[in-house]
Protein backbone atom coordinates (compact mmCIF):
# COMPACT_ATOMS: atom_id res chain seq x y z
CA UNK A 1 0.00 0.00 0.00
CA UNK A 2 2.88 2.34 0.98
CA UNK A 3 4.89 1.23 -2.01
CA UNK A 4 1.55 1.98 -4.35
CA UNK A 5 1.82 5.43 -2.71
CA UNK A 6 5.22 6.53 -3.71
CA UNK A 7 5.08 5.05 -6.84
CA UNK A 8 2.07 6.54 -7.64
CA UNK A 9 3.74 10.13 -6.29
CA UNK A 10 6.71 9.64 -8.11
CA UNK A 11 4.71 8.74 -11.80
CA UNK A 12 2.68 11.67 -11.22
CA UNK A 13 5.83 14.14 -10.50
CA UNK A 14 8.10 12.24 -13.55
CA UNK A 15 4.87 13.09 -15.41
CA UNK A 16 5.08 16.51 -14.34
CA UNK A 17 8.63 17.70 -14.85
CA UNK A 18 8.65 16.35 -18.04
CA UNK A 19 6.16 19.70 -19.25
CA UNK A 20 8.24 21.72 -17.36
CA UNK A 21 6.76 24.50 -19.15
CA UNK A 22 3.19 23.58 -17.72
CA UNK A 23 4.37 23.77 -14.40
CA UNK A 24 5.89 27.10 -14.47
CA UNK A 25 2.61 28.27 -15.84
CA UNK A 26 1.02 28.90 -12.19
CA UNK A 27 4.12 30.04 -10.91
CA UNK A 28 4.27 33.27 -13.24
CA UNK A 29 0.81 33.73 -12.90
CA UNK A 30 1.35 33.74 -9.55
CA UNK A 31 3.97 36.60 -9.56
CA UNK A 32 2.10 38.11 -12.25
CA UNK A 33 -1.24 38.94 -10.72
CA UNK A 34 0.70 40.15 -7.60
CA UNK A 35 2.76 42.81 -9.84
CA UNK A 36 -0.51 43.79 -11.33
CA UNK A 37 -1.51 45.26 -7.99
CA UNK A 38 1.58 48.10 -7.38
CA UNK A 39 0.73 48.89 -11.10
CA UNK A 40 -2.93 49.84 -10.55
CA UNK A 41 -2.60 51.79 -7.51
CA UNK A 42 0.20 54.88 -6.01
CA UNK A 43 2.93 51.86 -4.55
CA UNK A 44 3.90 53.59 -1.99
CA UNK A 45 5.15 51.46 1.19
CA UNK A 46 2.18 51.61 3.70
CA UNK A 47 -0.06 51.06 0.82
CA UNK A 48 1.82 48.23 -0.72
CA UNK A 49 2.13 46.58 3.20
CA UNK A 50 -1.66 47.05 3.88
CA UNK A 51 -2.60 45.20 0.75
CA UNK A 52 -0.25 42.35 0.98
CA UNK A 53 -1.90 39.59 2.62
CA UNK A 54 -4.81 39.97 0.48
CA UNK A 55 -3.49 40.18 -2.62
CA UNK A 56 -0.55 37.31 -1.98
CA UNK A 57 -3.59 35.16 -0.66
CA UNK A 58 -5.75 35.67 -3.57
CA UNK A 59 -3.32 35.45 -6.10
CA UNK A 60 -2.12 31.82 -4.65
CA UNK A 61 -5.63 30.86 -4.26
CA UNK A 62 -6.35 31.86 -8.07
CA UNK A 63 -2.84 30.06 -9.32
CA UNK A 64 -3.92 26.74 -7.57
CA UNK A 65 -7.35 26.81 -9.27
CA UNK A 66 -5.98 27.22 -12.37
CA UNK A 67 -3.82 24.24 -11.96
CA UNK A 68 -6.26 21.34 -10.80
CA UNK A 69 -6.94 20.44 -13.77
CA UNK A 70 -3.58 18.71 -13.83
CA UNK A 71 -4.73 16.41 -10.72
CA UNK A 72 -6.94 13.98 -13.02
CA UNK A 73 -8.42 15.53 -16.27
CA UNK A 74 -5.74 13.82 -18.19
CA UNK A 75 -5.87 10.96 -16.37
CA UNK A 76 -9.15 10.25 -17.08
CA UNK A 77 -8.83 11.24 -20.77
CA UNK A 78 -5.88 8.59 -21.43
CA UNK A 79 -8.06 6.38 -18.88
CA UNK A 80 -5.43 5.60 -16.49
CA UNK A 81 -7.69 6.93 -13.64
CA UNK A 82 -9.46 3.65 -14.74
CA UNK A 83 -7.07 1.68 -14.08
CA UNK A 84 -5.95 3.30 -10.59
CA UNK A 85 -9.52 2.48 -9.46
CA UNK A 86 -9.19 -1.08 -10.62
CA UNK A 87 -6.08 -1.52 -8.93
CA UNK A 88 -6.43 -3.50 -5.68
CA UNK A 89 -4.99 -0.92 -3.47
CA UNK A 90 -7.57 1.73 -1.77
CA UNK A 91 -8.70 4.57 -3.84
CA UNK A 92 -7.93 7.00 -0.71
CA UNK A 93 -4.32 5.97 -0.86
CA UNK A 94 -3.88 6.67 -4.36
CA UNK A 95 -5.89 9.71 -4.34
CA UNK A 96 -3.94 11.41 -1.20
CA UNK A 97 -0.90 10.32 -3.56
CA UNK A 98 -2.15 12.43 -6.63
CA UNK A 99 -2.96 15.17 -4.44
CA UNK A 100 0.42 15.05 -2.90
CA UNK A 101 2.24 15.47 -5.93
CA UNK A 102 0.17 18.01 -7.00
CA UNK A 103 1.08 20.28 -3.51
CA UNK A 104 4.63 19.34 -4.20
CA UNK A 105 4.79 20.57 -7.93
CA UNK A 106 2.16 24.07 -7.26
CA UNK A 107 1.93 24.67 -3.38
CA UNK A 108 5.54 24.30 -2.57
CA UNK A 109 7.34 26.22 -5.60
CA UNK A 110 4.38 29.18 -4.45
CA UNK A 111 5.96 28.99 -0.95
CA UNK A 112 9.27 29.60 -2.16
CA UNK A 113 8.81 32.10 -4.69
CA UNK A 114 6.33 33.79 -1.84
CA UNK A 115 9.37 35.84 0.02
CA UNK A 116 9.93 37.63 -3.72
CA UNK A 117 6.40 38.89 -3.70
CA UNK A 118 6.87 39.94 0.31
CA UNK A 119 9.48 42.18 -0.63
CA UNK A 120 7.68 44.00 -3.78
CA UNK A 121 5.35 44.40 -1.37
CA UNK A 122 7.41 45.42 1.36
CA UNK A 123 6.67 43.39 3.62
CA UNK A 124 8.81 43.12 6.98
CA UNK A 125 11.27 40.18 7.70
CA UNK A 126 8.95 39.22 10.54
CA UNK A 127 5.52 39.17 8.24
CA UNK A 128 7.61 37.72 5.58
CA UNK A 129 8.45 34.25 7.31
CA UNK A 130 4.67 34.25 8.51
CA UNK A 131 3.63 34.58 4.73
CA UNK A 132 5.67 31.68 4.22
CA UNK A 133 4.34 29.57 7.24
CA UNK A 134 0.55 30.25 6.56
CA UNK A 135 1.08 29.11 2.84
CA UNK A 136 2.94 26.51 4.16
CA UNK A 137 -0.11 25.32 6.00
CA UNK A 138 -2.55 26.58 3.83
CA UNK A 139 -1.91 25.81 0.68
CA UNK A 140 -2.26 21.83 1.04
CA UNK A 141 -5.62 22.54 2.21
CA UNK A 142 -6.38 24.26 -1.06
CA UNK A 143 -5.07 21.27 -3.02
CA UNK A 144 -6.75 18.83 -1.04
CA UNK A 145 -10.48 20.69 -1.63
CA UNK A 146 -9.20 21.42 -5.37
CA UNK A 147 -9.65 17.81 -6.00
CA UNK A 148 -13.26 17.21 -4.59
CA UNK A 149 -13.90 19.81 -7.05
CA UNK A 150 -12.05 18.35 -10.16
CA UNK A 151 -13.15 14.81 -9.20
CA UNK A 152 -16.88 16.09 -9.36
CA UNK A 153 -16.20 17.97 -12.62
CA UNK A 154 -13.61 15.37 -14.23
CA UNK A 155 -16.54 14.46 -16.83
CA UNK A 156 -17.83 17.72 -17.49
CA UNK A 157 -16.84 19.41 -20.93
CA UNK A 158 -15.40 23.03 -20.67
CA UNK A 159 -15.80 22.44 -16.53
CA UNK A 160 -13.46 25.50 -15.92
CA UNK A 161 -15.69 27.76 -14.41
CA UNK A 162 -17.69 25.20 -12.80
CA UNK A 163 -14.66 24.44 -10.98
CA UNK A 164 -13.77 27.80 -9.82
CA UNK A 165 -17.93 27.92 -8.74
CA UNK A 166 -17.72 24.71 -6.70
CA UNK A 167 -13.99 25.31 -5.01
CA UNK A 168 -13.67 28.84 -4.22
CA UNK A 169 -16.39 29.34 -2.16
CA UNK A 170 -14.71 26.48 0.01
CA UNK A 171 -11.76 27.64 -0.08
CA UNK A 172 -12.68 30.97 2.26
CA UNK A 173 -11.95 29.85 5.59
CA UNK A 174 -8.25 29.28 4.33
CA UNK A 175 -8.40 32.84 2.61
CA UNK A 176 -9.25 34.78 5.89
CA UNK A 177 -7.05 32.82 8.56
CA UNK A 178 -4.38 32.78 5.96
CA UNK A 179 -4.60 36.61 4.79
CA UNK A 180 -5.42 37.94 8.71
CA UNK A 181 -2.13 36.12 9.70
CA UNK A 182 -0.06 38.33 7.51
CA UNK A 183 -2.33 41.31 8.69
CA UNK A 184 -1.96 40.76 12.18
CA UNK A 185 1.47 39.94 11.79
CA UNK A 186 2.09 43.19 9.94
CA UNK A 187 1.25 45.06 13.30
CA UNK A 188 3.71 42.78 15.32
CA UNK A 189 0.85 40.74 17.16
CA UNK A 190 1.30 36.90 17.50
CA UNK A 191 -0.32 34.99 14.97
CA UNK A 192 -0.14 31.68 16.77
CA UNK A 193 -4.05 31.24 16.55
CA UNK A 194 -4.26 31.96 13.51
CA UNK A 195 -1.51 29.53 12.73
CA UNK A 196 -3.74 26.79 14.88
CA UNK A 197 -6.89 27.15 13.00
CA UNK A 198 -4.70 26.74 9.60
CA UNK A 199 -3.35 23.77 11.22
CA UNK A 200 -6.51 22.36 12.54
CA UNK A 201 -8.12 23.07 8.84
CA UNK A 202 -5.19 21.12 7.42
CA UNK A 203 -5.84 18.04 9.46
CA UNK A 204 -9.52 18.18 8.97
CA UNK A 205 -8.82 18.02 5.41
CA UNK A 206 -6.09 15.72 5.00
CA UNK A 207 -8.55 13.51 6.81
CA UNK A 208 -11.59 13.88 4.55
CA UNK A 209 -11.24 15.54 1.64
CA UNK A 210 -9.29 12.19 0.07
CA UNK A 211 -12.76 9.81 1.28
CA UNK A 212 -14.62 12.80 -0.42
CA UNK A 213 -12.71 12.57 -3.37
CA UNK A 214 -12.18 8.99 -3.99
CA UNK A 215 -16.40 9.04 -3.76
CA UNK A 216 -16.56 11.24 -6.16
CA UNK A 217 -14.17 9.74 -8.25
CA UNK A 218 -16.56 6.37 -8.01
CA UNK A 219 -19.16 8.38 -9.03
CA UNK A 220 -17.66 10.45 -12.06
CA UNK A 221 -15.26 8.34 -13.75
CA UNK A 222 -17.03 5.19 -13.90
CA UNK A 223 -17.98 4.54 -17.73
CA UNK B 1 -49.97 54.05 15.22
CA UNK B 2 -48.92 54.62 18.94
CA UNK B 3 -52.52 54.18 20.46
CA UNK B 4 -53.44 57.21 18.13
CA UNK B 5 -56.33 57.15 15.40
CA UNK B 6 -55.19 54.64 12.63
CA UNK B 7 -54.46 56.35 9.56
CA UNK B 8 -53.65 53.85 5.58
CA UNK B 9 -50.96 56.78 4.46
CA UNK B 10 -49.16 56.80 8.14
CA UNK B 11 -49.50 52.96 7.52
CA UNK B 12 -47.81 53.51 4.57
CA UNK B 13 -45.70 55.80 5.22
CA UNK B 14 -43.93 53.66 7.55
CA UNK B 15 -42.76 56.39 10.10
CA UNK B 16 -40.47 57.16 6.89
CA UNK B 17 -39.10 53.86 5.99
CA UNK B 18 -41.54 53.27 3.40
CA UNK B 19 -39.22 52.78 0.18
CA UNK B 20 -36.83 49.99 2.60
CA UNK B 21 -40.51 48.35 4.33
CA UNK B 22 -42.59 48.26 0.92
CA UNK B 23 -39.36 47.48 -1.34
CA UNK B 24 -38.16 44.36 1.22
CA UNK B 25 -42.04 43.48 0.88
CA UNK B 26 -42.81 43.72 -2.70
CA UNK B 27 -39.34 41.73 -3.46
CA UNK B 28 -40.49 38.81 -1.43
CA UNK B 29 -43.87 38.34 -2.82
CA UNK B 30 -42.10 38.74 -6.75
CA UNK B 31 -39.61 35.85 -5.38
CA UNK B 32 -42.77 33.86 -4.22
CA UNK B 33 -44.97 34.33 -7.16
CA UNK B 34 -41.89 33.52 -9.31
CA UNK B 35 -41.23 30.05 -7.40
CA UNK B 36 -45.43 29.87 -7.70
CA UNK B 37 -45.02 30.91 -12.02
CA UNK B 38 -41.81 28.65 -12.98
CA UNK B 39 -43.08 25.29 -11.44
CA UNK B 40 -46.21 25.00 -12.88
CA UNK B 41 -44.95 26.55 -16.52
CA UNK B 42 -42.61 23.99 -16.08
CA UNK B 43 -44.97 21.05 -15.50
CA UNK B 44 -47.03 22.15 -18.73
CA UNK B 45 -43.68 22.12 -20.78
CA UNK B 46 -43.14 18.80 -19.52
CA UNK B 47 -46.63 17.30 -20.31
CA UNK B 48 -46.59 19.22 -23.61
CA UNK B 49 -43.33 17.38 -24.53
CA UNK B 50 -45.24 14.06 -23.70
CA UNK B 51 -47.81 14.62 -25.58
CA UNK B 52 -45.58 15.42 -28.87
CA UNK B 53 -43.41 12.12 -28.06
CA UNK B 54 -46.61 9.91 -27.94
CA UNK B 55 -48.34 11.82 -31.14
CA UNK B 56 -44.57 11.26 -32.76
CA UNK B 57 -44.63 7.40 -31.53
CA UNK B 58 -48.07 6.66 -33.04
CA UNK B 59 -47.84 8.52 -36.44
CA UNK B 60 -44.27 6.27 -36.83
CA UNK B 61 -46.64 3.12 -36.31
CA UNK C 1 -40.68 0.33 7.50
CA UNK C 2 -38.46 -0.33 4.09
CA UNK C 3 -41.36 -2.16 2.26
CA UNK C 4 -42.83 1.26 2.69
CA UNK C 5 -40.09 3.30 1.63
CA UNK C 6 -39.61 1.26 -1.64
CA UNK C 7 -43.54 1.83 -2.26
CA UNK C 8 -43.64 5.49 -1.29
CA UNK C 9 -40.69 6.53 -3.29
CA UNK C 10 -41.79 4.65 -6.24
CA UNK C 11 -42.19 7.46 -8.42
CA UNK C 12 -45.91 7.07 -9.60
CA UNK C 13 -47.25 6.64 -5.71
CA UNK C 14 -45.21 9.53 -5.06
CA UNK C 15 -46.76 12.03 -7.85
CA UNK C 16 -50.44 10.64 -6.39
CA UNK C 17 -49.97 10.72 -2.83
CA UNK C 18 -48.08 14.26 -2.74
CA UNK C 19 -51.26 15.89 -4.99
CA UNK C 20 -52.95 15.13 -2.13
CA UNK C 21 -50.25 16.17 0.50
CA UNK C 22 -50.09 19.59 -1.35
CA UNK C 23 -53.71 21.18 -0.40
CA UNK C 24 -52.43 20.09 3.49
CA UNK C 25 -49.38 22.25 2.99
CA UNK C 26 -50.40 24.81 0.64
CA UNK C 27 -53.74 26.33 2.69
CA UNK C 28 -51.77 26.75 5.74
CA UNK C 29 -49.49 28.19 4.75
CA UNK C 30 -51.74 30.77 2.98
CA UNK C 31 -53.34 31.65 6.07
CA UNK C 32 -50.60 31.94 8.71
CA UNK C 33 -48.62 33.78 6.59
CA UNK C 34 -51.60 36.48 6.19
CA UNK C 35 -52.30 36.30 9.62
CA UNK C 36 -48.23 36.75 10.46
CA UNK C 37 -48.46 39.84 8.28
CA UNK C 38 -51.46 40.96 9.59
CA UNK C 39 -49.84 40.90 13.07
CA UNK C 40 -46.20 41.95 12.22
CA UNK C 41 -48.17 45.55 10.69
CA UNK C 42 -51.04 46.16 12.75
CA UNK C 43 -50.08 44.47 16.38
CA UNK C 44 -46.38 44.39 16.43
CA UNK C 45 -45.53 47.83 18.20
CA UNK C 46 -42.64 50.36 16.92
CA UNK C 47 -39.58 49.65 17.82
CA UNK C 48 -38.31 52.38 19.77
CA UNK C 49 -34.97 52.20 18.47
CA UNK C 50 -35.45 51.35 14.90
CA UNK C 51 -38.98 52.91 14.24
CA UNK C 52 -41.02 51.26 11.51
CA UNK C 53 -38.21 49.61 9.62
CA UNK C 54 -37.60 46.78 11.80
CA UNK C 55 -40.50 45.17 10.20
CA UNK C 56 -38.41 43.80 7.53
CA UNK C 57 -37.29 41.30 9.89
CA UNK C 58 -40.60 39.36 9.88
CA UNK C 59 -39.13 38.55 6.14
CA UNK C 60 -35.65 38.78 6.53
CA UNK C 61 -35.09 37.06 9.73
CA UNK C 62 -37.19 34.21 8.36
CA UNK C 63 -35.82 34.00 5.19
CA UNK C 64 -32.39 33.20 6.62
CA UNK C 65 -33.52 30.35 8.83
CA UNK C 66 -35.14 29.04 5.47
CA UNK C 67 -31.47 29.50 3.66
CA UNK C 68 -30.13 27.46 6.03
CA UNK C 69 -32.95 24.90 6.91
CA UNK C 70 -32.94 24.17 3.09
CA UNK C 71 -29.58 24.05 2.60
CA UNK C 72 -29.52 20.93 5.66
CA UNK C 73 -32.52 19.32 3.92
CA UNK C 74 -30.61 19.10 0.40
CA UNK C 75 -27.36 17.39 1.96
CA UNK C 76 -29.41 15.63 3.82
CA UNK C 77 -31.99 13.83 1.31
CA UNK C 78 -29.08 13.75 -0.99
CA UNK C 79 -27.06 11.93 1.62
CA UNK C 80 -29.96 9.24 1.52
CA UNK C 81 -29.79 9.42 -2.03
CA UNK C 82 -26.63 8.71 -2.27
CA UNK C 83 -25.96 5.74 0.61
CA UNK C 84 -29.89 4.09 0.13
CA UNK C 85 -30.13 4.61 -4.09
CA UNK C 86 -34.07 6.11 -3.29
CA UNK C 87 -34.55 8.27 -6.12
CA UNK C 88 -36.69 10.29 -4.78
CA UNK C 89 -34.38 11.75 -2.11
CA UNK C 90 -32.70 12.65 -5.28
CA UNK C 91 -35.56 14.05 -6.45
CA UNK C 92 -36.17 16.06 -3.38
CA UNK C 93 -32.59 17.47 -3.03
CA UNK C 94 -32.79 18.94 -6.92
CA UNK C 95 -36.17 20.68 -6.45
CA UNK C 96 -35.25 22.02 -2.54
CA UNK C 97 -32.29 24.03 -4.25
CA UNK C 98 -33.73 27.03 -6.46
CA UNK C 99 -35.99 27.24 -3.41
CA UNK C 100 -33.74 27.76 -1.31
CA UNK C 101 -31.21 29.87 -3.06
CA UNK C 102 -34.79 32.21 -3.62
CA UNK C 103 -34.80 32.71 0.20
CA UNK C 104 -30.95 33.17 0.29
CA UNK C 105 -31.62 35.63 -1.94
CA UNK C 106 -34.58 37.29 -0.25
CA UNK C 107 -32.41 37.23 2.97
CA UNK C 108 -29.46 39.44 1.14
CA UNK C 109 -31.59 41.53 -0.27
CA UNK C 110 -33.85 42.28 2.82
CA UNK C 111 -30.90 42.27 5.14
CA UNK C 112 -29.15 44.99 2.97
CA UNK C 113 -32.51 47.07 2.62
CA UNK C 114 -32.75 46.97 6.48
CA UNK C 115 -28.75 47.70 7.36
CA UNK C 116 -29.57 51.25 4.90
CA UNK C 117 -31.58 52.90 7.56
CA UNK C 118 -29.36 51.01 10.50
CA UNK C 119 -25.56 51.24 9.09
CA UNK C 120 -26.32 54.22 6.36
CA UNK C 121 -25.71 51.98 3.66
CA UNK C 122 -26.95 49.15 1.79
CA UNK C 123 -23.87 46.88 1.83
CA UNK C 124 -21.79 46.04 5.43
CA UNK C 125 -19.18 43.27 5.73
CA UNK C 126 -21.55 42.26 8.51
CA UNK C 127 -21.37 38.22 9.34
CA UNK C 128 -24.68 37.68 8.86
CA UNK C 129 -25.03 39.20 5.27
CA UNK C 130 -21.23 37.93 4.15
CA UNK C 131 -22.58 34.20 5.54
CA UNK C 132 -25.77 34.60 3.53
CA UNK C 133 -23.78 35.76 0.80
CA UNK C 134 -21.14 32.54 0.35
CA UNK C 135 -24.72 30.23 1.06
CA UNK C 136 -25.73 31.74 -2.31
CA UNK C 137 -21.91 30.73 -3.98
CA UNK C 138 -22.65 27.66 -2.38
CA UNK C 139 -26.38 27.02 -3.87
CA UNK C 140 -25.27 28.19 -7.38
CA UNK C 141 -22.42 25.87 -7.23
CA UNK C 142 -24.61 22.49 -6.54
CA UNK C 143 -27.47 23.81 -9.36
CA UNK C 144 -24.65 24.64 -11.99
CA UNK C 145 -22.99 21.00 -11.26
CA UNK C 146 -26.42 19.43 -11.18
CA UNK C 147 -27.00 21.44 -14.40
CA UNK C 148 -23.72 20.48 -16.10
CA UNK C 149 -23.47 16.49 -16.40
CA UNK C 150 -25.96 14.95 -18.91
CA UNK C 151 -26.86 11.67 -16.85
CA UNK C 152 -29.36 12.50 -14.51
CA UNK C 153 -27.82 9.48 -12.14
CA UNK C 154 -24.55 10.64 -12.57
CA UNK C 155 -25.64 14.46 -12.03
CA UNK C 156 -27.73 13.57 -8.38
CA UNK C 157 -24.38 11.69 -6.87
CA UNK C 158 -22.25 14.21 -8.04
CA UNK C 159 -24.11 17.28 -6.79
CA UNK C 160 -25.48 15.58 -3.79
CA UNK C 161 -21.77 14.66 -2.73
CA UNK C 162 -21.12 18.26 -2.98
CA UNK C 163 -24.07 19.54 -1.31
CA UNK C 164 -22.53 17.21 1.43
CA UNK C 165 -19.12 18.69 1.54
CA UNK C 166 -20.67 22.14 1.81
CA UNK C 167 -22.60 20.89 5.04
CA UNK C 168 -19.12 19.92 6.32
CA UNK C 169 -17.90 23.20 5.48
CA UNK C 170 -21.01 25.46 6.66
CA UNK C 171 -20.16 25.64 10.43
CA UNK C 172 -16.11 26.39 9.02
CA UNK C 173 -16.99 28.87 7.02
CA UNK C 174 -19.41 30.34 9.55
CA UNK C 175 -16.86 30.42 12.20
CA UNK C 176 -14.31 31.80 10.18
CA UNK C 177 -16.50 34.80 9.06
CA UNK C 178 -17.63 35.29 12.66
CA UNK C 179 -14.75 35.87 13.69
CA UNK C 180 -12.88 37.55 10.54
CA UNK C 181 -16.08 39.99 11.30
CA UNK C 182 -15.64 40.90 15.33
CA UNK C 183 -12.19 41.79 13.95
CA UNK C 184 -13.17 44.58 11.51
CA UNK C 185 -16.47 45.54 12.53
CA UNK C 186 -17.60 44.90 16.45
CA UNK C 187 -19.88 47.06 17.67
CA UNK C 188 -21.81 47.89 14.50
CA UNK C 189 -23.61 44.34 14.64
CA UNK C 190 -24.45 44.43 18.13
CA UNK C 191 -26.69 47.31 17.38
CA UNK C 192 -29.30 44.89 15.95
CA UNK C 193 -28.91 41.85 17.60
CA UNK C 194 -31.04 42.34 20.63
CA UNK C 195 -30.89 39.97 23.47
CA UNK C 196 -34.46 40.44 24.12
CA UNK C 197 -37.63 40.98 21.92
CA UNK C 198 -41.12 41.79 22.80
CA UNK C 199 -43.54 38.49 22.71
CA UNK C 200 -45.82 41.14 19.84
CA UNK C 201 -42.73 41.12 17.34
CA UNK C 202 -41.94 37.44 18.41
CA UNK C 203 -45.31 35.69 17.39
CA UNK C 204 -45.46 37.61 14.31
CA UNK C 205 -41.84 36.54 14.00
CA UNK C 206 -42.34 32.54 14.12
CA UNK C 207 -45.55 32.83 12.72
CA UNK C 208 -43.79 34.15 9.13
CA UNK C 209 -41.10 31.24 9.78
CA UNK C 210 -43.61 28.50 9.89
CA UNK C 211 -45.25 29.69 7.25
CA UNK C 212 -42.32 30.13 4.94
CA UNK C 213 -41.44 26.55 5.66
CA UNK C 214 -44.94 25.34 5.10
CA UNK C 215 -44.38 27.37 1.79
CA UNK C 216 -41.12 25.91 0.73
CA UNK C 217 -42.88 22.29 1.71
CA UNK C 218 -45.62 22.93 -0.84
CA UNK C 219 -43.20 23.71 -3.29
CA UNK C 220 -40.56 21.39 -3.15
CA UNK C 221 -43.49 18.77 -3.32
CA UNK C 222 -44.78 20.58 -6.58
CA UNK C 223 -41.48 20.87 -8.07
CA UNK C 224 -40.87 17.29 -7.34
CA UNK C 225 -43.65 16.34 -8.85
CA UNK C 226 -42.21 18.15 -12.24
CA UNK C 227 -39.12 16.44 -12.09
CA UNK C 228 -40.66 12.72 -11.42
CA UNK C 229 -42.92 13.09 -14.33
CA UNK C 230 -39.66 14.74 -16.69
CA UNK C 231 -37.32 11.71 -15.30
CA UNK C 232 -39.99 9.14 -15.93
CA UNK C 233 -41.42 10.40 -19.25
CA UNK C 234 -40.65 7.56 -21.11
CA UNK C 235 -42.48 4.72 -18.70
CA UNK C 236 -46.08 4.12 -19.26
CA UNK C 237 -47.70 5.49 -15.98
CA UNK C 238 -46.20 8.54 -17.25
CA UNK C 239 -47.57 8.29 -20.68
CA UNK C 240 -51.35 6.80 -19.30
CA UNK C 241 -51.58 9.94 -17.45
CA UNK C 242 -50.56 12.58 -19.85
CA UNK C 243 -53.18 10.99 -22.01
CA UNK C 244 -55.66 11.32 -19.71
CA UNK C 245 -55.17 15.12 -19.26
Amino acid sequence: MLKAFYYLLLRDMRLALRSRHELANPLIFFVLVVTLFPLAVMPTPERLQEMAPGVIWVAALLSVLLSLDRLFKQDYEDGSLDQLMLSPNPLVVLVLAKVGAHWLLTGLPLVIIAPLLGVFMQLSSESLSVLIWSLLLGTPVLSLIGAIGVSLTVAVNRGGVLLSLIVLPLYIPVLIFGANAIDVANDGMSVRGQLYFLGAVLALALSLAPLATAVALRITASR
Amino acid sequence: MNGSEFSWSEFFAMGGYAFFVWTSYGLTFAVIALNIIMPVMHRKKVINRVKRAIRREQLQQ
Amino acid sequence: MWAWIQKFSSPKYFYDMSAKLIPWFAIPALVIGVYGLYLGFFVAPTDYQQGESYRIIFIHVPAAWMSLFIYMVMAISAGIGLIWQIRLADVIAASSAPIGASFTFVALVTGSLWGKPMWGTYWVWDARLTSELILLFLYFGYMALQASIEDQRMADKASGLLAIVGVVNIPIIHYSVEWWNTLHQGATVTKLDKPSIHIDMLIPLLLMALAFKLFYATMVLVRARNEALYRDRNRRWVRELVEKL
